[in-house]
């Protein structure tokens, strides 16, 4: 396993639909936040649910979306699914996350180390910036980069059953995927997870 | 010349929000906010949270009401120039949001680069879709926000209430 490995050099062979399918295949009742673009098709193609909260804006704010969830909601799973590129502009959250020691909260970094949505520019990981090492720099409880199908698996453990807060970073390879896109209608997106989650008497 | 008023707004502010149930606190601290942190920080039902950058703070009360948690996110009006961004998606998804905004630039101020966000500070909360407020005395901080947070909480709105320098700088309590 690869821990806050400021590395340039390893063969990336993950493929992004079939990682984030084993990753959401055992959620359980996990409540999940997916960051714009990418991850947010990824976790739709796998199929939706009601308590996916896909973000289609807001970037760099995922993960203090899913920490914010996490603390009013301690008893249940939270998991951050997001990329590489909407990470880094967060990156100061991870800091706010590893003080406040979520320990139902994991964030998981699907790193194909280019921004898709704008042209496969490269980002700030694909020259040797390392997430999972700001990470672990920030207090999370552990952090790691998977590179291999074991590595993968390993993380997944960590998903679901480490204590909190955990990262996983996921190198997968830049290809394009069907655009699978959720509703990308804000209210809706946002009263179907609280109808969901908090019942029907909720409100918006 | 600084009116000696003896009203504790930081406290009233402080009752409120346990009378409110609320649970989260996202903060980046400012002097003018110093006593309000210090209180929500000793009650055990509430969650303090210092933030590195205050959009952070934006997204966090996202989360905390997808939740089903309340929460109030205080700031100097220079951080309000770093939620632009974020408060879109509060817009366009109609996230409560309640802001309690303590202002620099406005009121004798000393340093120049307090001004810019200072003056900027309503008209560019107005532009990305919050209601904005201000409480210019201390006797009128706790109903202010009050209002605010029925605002918020009641009819499913941004607001933020920017609490005058005048206030902030003339001592409020003892």
């Amino acid at each position: 396993m690869v821990e806050g490995n400021f590395s340039v050099s390893q063969r990336i062979t993950l493929r992004r639909r079939r990682a984030v399918a084993s990753i959401l295949a055992p959620r359980g009742d996990a409540l999940l936040v997916t960051g714009l673009g990418s991850t947010t098709w990824d976790a739709f193609a796998h199929g939706d649910h009601d308590l996916n909260f896909y973000t289609w804006g807001g970037m760099g704010g995922a993960a203090m979306i899913g920490l914010g969830l996490a603390i009013a909601q301690t008893k249940r799973r939270v998991v951050v699914l997001t990329g590489d590129g909407e990470m880094l502009m967060g990156l100061g959250s991870l800091a706010t996350i590893g003080v406040q020691r979520a320990a139902n909260l994991a964030v998981v970094v699907i790193d194909n180390e280019r921004y898709g949505e704008t042209g496969q520019q490269e980002t700030h990981t694909h020259f040797g910036v390392s997430i999972a090492g700001v990470g672990l720099a920030s207090g999370f409880r552990d952090a790691v980069t998977a590179y291999t199908r074991a590595q993968l698996n390993d993380a997944i453990d960590l998903i679901y059953d480490g204590q909190g807060p955990v990262l996983a970073v996921v190198k997968v390879r830049p290809e394009s995927e069907p655009l699978t896109l959720p509703d990308r209608d804000g209210p809706y997106l946002k009263g179907r997870f609280r109808e969901a989650l908090l019942g029907r008497a909720s409100g918006p | 010349m600084a009116k000696t008023s003896a009203v504790d707004w930081p406290k009233q502010l402080y009752q409120l929000l346990v009378r409110e149930k609320v649970t989260q606190v996202a903060y980046v601290p400012d002097a003018g906010h110093k006593r309000l942190i210090e209180l929500c920080r000793a009650r055990r039902s509430m969650r303090c949270i210092p933030l590195t950058s205050e959009e952070e703070g934006v997204a966090l009360l996202a989360g905390a009401w997808l939740g089903g948690a309340r929460g109030v996110l205080l700031m100097q009006s220079s951080g309000v120039g770093n939620c632009i961004n974020m408060l879109g998606m509060i817009q366009e998804c109609r996230f409560p949001l309640l802001v309690l905004v303590t202002m620099r630039g406005e009121w004798g101020e000393f340093n120049p680069w307090q001004v810019p966000m200072g003056q900027a500070t309503e008209s560019v909360l107005e532009n990305a879709g919050v209601i904005v407020q201000r409480a210019d005395e201390a006797e009128r901080v706790v109903e202010t926000v009050q209002s605010a947070w029925r605002l918020a909480y009641d009819a499913y709105r941004a607001v933020a209430v920017l609490v005058s320098q005048r206030v902030i700088g003339a001592k409020a309590f003892k």
